[in-house]
């Protein structure tokens, strides 16, 4: 029986790759161990080895294509006693690769399918707008560039920022364009480089410290809290810190309970902050561009799940959001859906599936979870008259108990059913995959909850 | 395949130039002006002075918590004596002497120990930071500030204090490593006062000398007499000139001691013994100075008593001006003052919220 071997997921969030060698070819013998071909990712190059025994029967993706798909078959082995020139792939080959993109778009992952929604146009983009497609990865990396060429204060700091253009690739180009002086390489310490970005935004200038994720932040809490969050106060107004603390937060795909965790509740219970959650791309750029300039310390939240999807972005030459602003990203009527990150877009999911059984749901963008945009999550409530509150995280003492209490505190006249939270599951996230996915939230608890708030189960 | 010895590693030296009888090395002794020593014995003398009466306020109730300087004014005046006004101070929370010798103001000072923020706010023309209460944590900043001045080509450098318990925390460790690593204008003075409330210099480390852990970092190190303003004054310059000319760090351990409480609500007394204390009196720096500057002629009983008066007039001059300046900081919304750069809209419906129930009570209780 012929073995087909596909394309490797080589590290947690690969989707792709390009097949850059093949160092075998058709009609070679192989043994288990014998390295066949090497694959390059956004982040290294690899060797793929052989597990089994044969000879190569048929390579079926060519060396150097691009945008090749995780599980895509690339050779087929014939085991022994097999002929290998009667071996046929036991399913036809993906489609071909695109044609290679872009540089700028190297990190470019395949889309998922695109949510189809009702938009409402955000007020900041004039009519007539030329709307470009961008992932969040090279909206934030254009946010930061745009920023640092505008002001010599601003500059990036944190683990393989520099060199390594981010442990994502999102400081993609920035050491080449700006300079080891501003695309700073730190020793491993969350602590250390928080505290020294914290010192450098109190001397005046404007960090922006990139964790690789907020997990590894944990260790730098103190600084975020304690010196940038306070300093400020306890200064009687006189010592600034504008400084913004940004990296991947929430669960990523299979990185286990330690590096998949949501830390939204966590910085939005301390005074002194600003807290910011972007979903897409547009909002990515607009509010970090305003993160960098606010004159506060922001813990700026990214999903490292988001990175590769694309969204419009307008092509303006400074797109500045509000901060403090939340987005109806969906007009309904019948139930509001609250969310904020990457459950926006499992929000907008629901609203489809809502939407074919007759439910018409209002999705609202937090955006910002810290100053809280309660007033516009009231003013859906008001036509609605029930919510749903739908958080990638643990429920308790969570953002959505947060959005649910000011709804009993400010909007108890107007629901006609108890605000109800979609969550993930409150333990520490599994490594299993089935498992993993069955804990974490999606866009059916989004609609279970939403039937239930409606009364339509 | 040796077994060998490293390299040798710049060796740790130690430096005292002032003994204390107040006889002075010549050649160690750092070249300053009369003026300046005389100010340098001034400062000091306020210092101890102005402790005194902050202690005094607080027994009876009049000021708060507050960590007294008694024993280590000269490990922190002569620190400080080699930084310019355009230089940064980076303070622990226990450098009252080195923050007036920088020019804090004796009534922000008083204000700031009563429990008002604004006696931490920072004059305009003054780049220093205020007080740092969690341990080691200003450590990191001053490595950023100095990562700023490099940048900027400012040519200041920071001057950061620290204690011996300050030592064991991760922010020293970070802070001296990313000091070393990006090669910034920073000098770390390490004020060893043998205490960490009660734990003493050696549960804190074994190593032998806390200056020897610059080695492990790239940079020099120096153990210096705390007690003995002229080495820490020679030490300072030192590391100064290292750090504005060669962008280059330096970790000075002043060996000094804590002569009073931790803070006020600390009593020494039930772990420390009374005859370590009277053999540190005996090393008492402004003693020390007194007796050195007295043999050169610079001091006699007239000039010490007038500036003891001139030094008690202005304390309590001081005292009053901020008693007067605290009774305008009673609105007790002040205290949603300064939390962003701007108040966020659900701060300022906060506010309204308080000064509404606030308005109240006050009606109900009339």
């Amino acid at each position: 029986m012929a073995i087909e071997i596909t394309m490797p997921a080589l590290s947690p969030t690969m989707e792709k790759g390009t097949l850059a060698k093949w160092l075998v070819k058709e009609g070679d013998t192989i043994k288990s161990g014998d390295v066949i071909a090497e694959i390059e990712t956004d982040k290294a190059t690899m060797e793929v080895e052989a597990v089994d025994e044969g000879t190569v029967a048929k390579i079926l993706v060519a060396e150097g294509s691009e945008d090749v798909a995780v599980g895509t078959p690339i050779v087929v082995i014939a085991e022994e006693g097999e002929d290998a020139s009667d071996v046929k792939p036991a399913a036809a080959p993906a489609p071909a690769a695109a044609p290679a993109p872009k540089k700028e778009e190297v990190f470019e992952d395949t889309p998922k399918a695109p949510v189809t929604s009702v938009a409402v146009a955000d007020p900041a983009i004039p009519a007539g707008t030329k709307m470009v497609s961008t992932t969040v990865r090279e909206a934030l990396r254009d946010a930061m560039a745009e920023e640092m060429r505008k002001d010599a204060n601003v500059f990036v700091m944190g683990e393989e920022v520099a060199e390594y253009q981010g442990a994502y690739k999102v400081t993609q180009g920035l050491l080449q364009e700006f300079g080891p002086d501003r695309v700073i390489d730190t020793p491993i310490t969350e602590h250390g480089f928080a505290g020294l970005g914290s010192g450098a935004a109190f001397a005046g200038l404007k960090p922006v410290i990139e964790f690789m994720t907020f997990n590894f932040a944990m260790q730098a809490i103190d600084h975020i809290i304690n010196s940038s969050a306070k300093t400020r106060y306890m200064s009687g107004g006189l010592v600034s810190s504008p400084i913004v603390f940004r990296g991947p937060n929430g669960a990523a795909a299979r990185v286990g309970a330690q590096h998949s965790q949501n830390y939204a509740s966590w910085y939005a219970h301390v005074p002194g902050l600003i807290v910011i959650a972007p979903y897409d791309a547009a909002d990515a750029k607009g509010l970090l561009k305003a993160a960098i300039r606010n004159p506060n310390p922001v813990v700026f939240l990214e999903n490292e799940l988001l990175y590769g999807e694309s969204f419009d972005v307008p092509d303006l030459d400074d797109y500045v959001l509000p901060i403090g602003k939340a987005r109806v990203c969906r007009e309904g009527t019948d139930v509001t859906i609250v969310s904020y990150s990457i459950a926006v877009g499992e929000s907008l999911k629901a609203a489809d599936k809502l939407a074919e059984e007759g439910i018409s749901a209002e999705v609202i963008d937090l955006r910002t979870i810290r100053p809280l945009d309660i007033d516009t999550v009231i003013e859906s409530v008001k036509k609605t008259n029930r919510c749903v509150v739908a958080e990638e995280g643990w429920p308790t003492c969570s953002v959505s108990s947060e959005v649910s209490a000011q709804l009993m505190e400010k909007a108890f006249d107007w629901l006609d059913a108890p605000v109800t939270r979609a969550t993930n599951v409150d333990v520490p996230l599994p490594y299993a995959n089935n498992l993993e996915k069955l804990a974490l939230l999606n866009a059916g608890d989004i609609v279970k909850a939403a039937k239930a708030v409606c009364y339509k189960d | 395949m040796p077994r060998a010895r490293m390299k040798e590693l710049e060796p740790i030296e130690i430096l005292s130039v002032l003994d204390e009888d107040g006889n002075f090395d010549k050649e160690l002794a750092p070249d300053i002006a009369d003026e300046k020593l005389i100010a340098i014995f001034r400062a000091m003398a306020k210092a101890r002075l102005f402790d005194e009466r902050l202690l005094n306020l607080q027994r009876q109730g009049k000021l708060g918590t507050f960590a007294p300087v008694r024993g280590q004014e000269a490990a922190q005046v002569g620190a400080v004596a080699a930084i310019e006004a355009s230089d940064w101070l980076v303070p622990s929370f226990r450098e009252t002497a080195a923050m007036l010798w920088r020019g804090a103001s004796l009534e922000d000072i008083f204000i700031f120990t009563a429990g008002y923020n604004e006696g931490l706010a920072i004059p305009d023309d003054s780049n220093d930071l205020p007080t740092c209460v969690p341990v080691a944590s200003q450590l990191p900043h001053a490595v950023g500030i100095a990562y700023a001045q490099k940048y900027r080509q400012t040519g200041s450098v920071v001057m950061a204090f620290f204690g011996d318990g300050a030592t064991s925390e991760g922010d020293f460790h970070e802070a001296l490593n990313f000091a070393g690593v990006f090669e910034v204008p920073v000098v770390f003075v390490c004020q060893n006062n043998q205490w960490a409330i009660s734990v003493p210099r050696a549960k804190q480390t074994r190593a032998h000398s806390l200056a020897q852990k610059a080695i492990a970092y790239g940079f020099p190190g120096i153990q210096v007499d705390g007690n003995d303003v002229l080495a820490v004054l020679k030490a300072a310059r030192d590391a100064v000139t290292r750090a504005r000319e060669d962008c280059l760090p330096t970790l000075i351990e002043c060996v000094t001691y804590r002569m009073g409480v931790h803070t006020t609500a600390d009593d020494p007394t039930v772990y420390r013994d009374e005859e370590e204390v009277e053999e540190w009196e005996d090393r008492d720096p402004i003693e020390r100075l007194r007796l050195h500057m007295r043999s050169r002629g610079l001091l006699d009983d007239k000039a010490e008593d007038a500036m003891a008066e001139e030094l008690k007039d202005e304390i309590e001059s001081a005292w009053k001006s901020a008693r007067d300046t605290m009774e305008g900081l009673t609105d007790p919304s002040m205290m949603f003052d300064h939390l962003f750069a701007e108040p966020t809209t659900p701060l300022r419906a906060q506010r309204n919220a308080f000064e509404a129930l606030r308005d109240d009570r006050k009606a109900a209780n009339e």
